[in-house]
């Protein structure tokens, strides 16, 4: 069916194997992020809970870092995924690679338990070599920084080092190998101390802005599109020219999009101007993704060799769009974020944004190889629990969001427009009935959230497993 | 700068449209090759004019040259003013009143400001609260913190503090002590140096024009 497969089934390349290793540490973080989300819905109800032990910016920490690390984590599985079919040889230096990924693994681990246990520290450049940066998302160490910046520095010349001995570049290997180079390099550009704060939030933005809203955009691309080859066995040249179409989009609006966050920062003015065209026209490439998937989804008549994957390819491209362009465009022309900037709005977007563009990449992922690890491969892949996990974790983010949106709401007027951003302001937000409705339902939306996290790895454990003798043996011609 | 945002905008389109149009002569829209110079030649003009953008924007974010104010602002009484020709509120410098009863040389504030943003880092006060609007949203927007009104209002009757500054320091060495609501912020064990250096590093980033955010700060006690 599909021309893009693997070799016989069972048959892993060792970067295969590597990558299964790469989504096993995905999801498990997944799972940790999840919790601290929980605990962190549940201090929004009893702000005495846990106080002074494990206080919200701790858990906030662990929280959104483990985010960032399992989506990494997992479109890089990805890459060590296709590679090896895309250049049709095993990858180069996978025993560096392999190396490398426990290092990273252990690193992850301790930079954590010191999270968890030292929490902070003096004063001092000390703090920010081996606590704790203090800049949210970029919060790992200093030295972490090193490792990671060495990660992506040896994840990098795999996929040179493998495309230059398959002596052939396609179109997706250019773009992924030119994104690589500058989401490595972009990282940099958040490992420094300034004592400017206006400077320091300035490059801090090239980090978060532009890896979430430019490079990681790229690479979902790339990853989407040979998962798509895959699912359904679309033609290389449809999915390259989509590719470029995007990344002209994405990088055209998203680089000077950056400068909707320096509207308010003690940056000059033009900025805002800048920032507002660029950045409202963000949401183009997401159209375009939504209009690529749903095109081939429908000149294939929605056959695909795998449902659960194709499910979250779908999802992934409406979430993309919805919650990083729709919730995104909703607070990003300045004559609205000048109110609702730094309110739980950015939270709403963030969550949407996150879950759509990259859970569902990564989930997608997943899925695409889970198929392929037992003696057999089932065509199409199937169950009756996947729908129950999709469900569950796309409704309790909904729900989740809503939360946010409604909370965010009464903050940007009460807080922001109405009674001038002092503590007095506030704390009259914080106490609306809007906001403090809206704490139960995100904590209980968290835990039907958490519930089908519970049946997602339930369902990875075993799909494909039982009736692996009703399936088409070597469907993979 | 010489140029106004519109015309880099309209010039960052316009260059990459021709570009790409002039690259791909010969290739019809639908073509790979046209969308591959396309997707190059946006990225590559994107990049140039952000990293021209970047010298322009680096030179005058240095502290005194235009919206952020230099370190010695700790010795002076600051505020908020309303601009009829900006149409927003910007901060104003006042007159020479000393930091905890003393008058910092330009080295010692820099050193104390520079402190007091190390000790904002490692506690990571980001997690909680917002500076300049940007970090988690639990706790207050630390932006203007220094013109709080509640500071004179609520706390220094509270903790029994003389002067603004004073506190400060005590409410942030207890915050555990004086709740102001629901929320407390955790005890981070502030010693006294690093107390005073990050209420300096507030004043200081209080005095940064921040383009009018947050918008009419302190109106409606
Ligand atoms: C998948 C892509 C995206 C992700 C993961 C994402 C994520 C985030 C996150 C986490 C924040 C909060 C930052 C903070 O203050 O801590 C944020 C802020 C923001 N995002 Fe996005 N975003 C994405 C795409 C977009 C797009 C396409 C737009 C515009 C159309 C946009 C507009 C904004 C704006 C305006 C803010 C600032 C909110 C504020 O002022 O507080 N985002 N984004
Ligand atoms: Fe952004």
């Amino acid at each position: 069916m599909s021309t893009f497969a693997h070799r016989q089934p069972g048959e892993l390349y060792e970067s295969q194997k590597l990558a299964i290793w790469y989504f096993v540490v995905a999801v498990a973080l997944f799972g940790a992020q999840i919790i601290f989300g929980l605990i962190l819905a549940y201090q929004y109800i009893d702000p005495n809970f846990l106080y002074q032990k494990l206080s919200f910016m701790t858990n906030r920490t662990v929280h959104l870092n483990a985010m960032i690390v399992w989506l990494l984590v997992g479109m890089m599985g990805g890459v060590y995924w296709f590679l090896p079919i895309e250049t049709g040889r095993e990858v180069v230096g996978i025993k560096l690679a392999k190396f490398i990924w426990w290092v990273i693994v252990a690193g992850v681990t301790v930079v954590v338990l010191v999270y968890l246990i030292v929490q902070i520290g003096p004063g001092t450049a000390f703090t920010l070599w081996f606590i704790n940066e203090g800049r949210e998302y970029i919060e790992a160490p200093r030295w972490a920084d090193f490792a990671i910046v060495a990660w992506v520095a040896v994840f990098l010349f795999n996929v040179v080092a493998t495309t230059l001995a398959s002596r052939r570049i396609t179109g997706l290997l250019g773009v992924l190998i030119f994104d690589l180079v500058a989401l490595g390099a972009l990282y940099t550009a958040g490992m420094h101390y300034t004592v400017n704060v206006t400077m320091d939030q300035y490059l801090w933005w090239w980090v978060v802005h532009l890896w979430v809203e430019a490079t990681w955009e790229v690479l979902v691309g790339v990853v989407m599109g040979w998962s798509l080859m895959y699912l359904l066995g679309t033609p290389r040249k449809l999915i390259e020219t989509w590719l470029f179409l995007e990344v002209a989009l994405v990088f055209g609006t998203g680089i000077l999009g950056l400068g909707h966050h320096y509207f308010w920062i003690g940056t000059p003015e033009y900025w805002i101007g800048l920032g507002g065209f660029f950045s409202a026209l963000e949401p183009l490439p997401l159209v375009a993704m939504v209009v690529h998937a749903v095109y081939d989804a429908g000149a294939h008549r929605l056959h695909t060799i795998n449902k659960p994957a194709m499910m979250w390819a779908v999802t992934q491209a409406f979430g993309n769009f919805i919650g990083a362009g729709v919730w995104g465009f909703m607070q990003t022309l300045p004559q609205v974020n000048l109110y609702s900037h730094g309110t739980q709005l950015a939270a709403a977007h963030g969550h949407f944004a996150f879950f759509g563009a990259y859970v569902g990449t990564v989930m997608t992922l997943v899925y695409i190889a889970v198929q392929n690890l037992g003696k057999r491969v089932q065509i199409p892949l199937n169950s009756k629990l996947w729908p129950w996990a999709w469900g569950l974790l796309v409704f309790g983010i909904i729900g989740i969001v809503a939360s946010f949106t409604i909370s965010g709401f009464a903050q940007t007027m009460v807080e922001r427009a109405e009674l001038g951003s002092t503590w007095y302001a506030y704390i009259k937000s914080y106490t609306h009935p809007w906001y403090t409705n809206t704490h139960w339902w995100r904590f209980w939306m968290g835990m039907l959230f958490l519930l089908g996290y519970v049946l997602l790895v339930w369902d990875l454990l075993t799909i494909g497993r039982k009736r692996t003798a009703n399936a088409t043996e070597g469907a993979h011609d | 700068m010489d140029y106004s945002w519109i015309q880099i905008a309209v010039a960052a389109v316009f260059l990459s449209v021709v570009i790409t149009l002039v690259l791909s002569r010969g290739y019809g829209w639908l073509s790979p090759t046209f969308w591959r110079n396309a997707a190059v030649v946006s990225s590559l003009i994107m990049l140039f004019i952000l990293m021209w953008l970047t010298f322009d924007t680096t030179e005058k974010v240095r502290p005194g040259a235009s919206q952020v104010p230099t370190w010695t602002v700790i010795n002076h009484e600051i505020g908020l003013v309303w601009n009829e020709e900006k149409r927003r509120q910007v901060p104003v410098v006042g007159e020479q009143t000393g930091f905890f009863g003393k008058v910092y040389s330009p080295e010692e504030a820099f050193a104390l400001v520079n402190k007091g943003k190390m000790t904002l880092q490692s506690r990571n006060c980001m997690e909680c609260h917002q500076i300049l609007g940007n970090g988690a949203y639990y706790a207050p927007d630390l932006t203007r913190a220094w013109l709080d009104p509640w500071w004179e209002e609520r706390v220094m009757p509270m903790v029994g503090a003389k002067t603004h500054e004073e506190a400060m320091k005590i409410w942030l060495m207890n915050p555990e002590k004086y709740p102001q609501g629901q929320r407390r912020m955790p005890n981070l064990h502030f010693t006294d140096e690093e107390v005073t250096a990050l209420v300096a590093f507030l004043k200081w980033m209080s005095a940064i024009d921040t383009n009018g955010f947050p918008p009419r700060f302190g109106v409606a006690q």
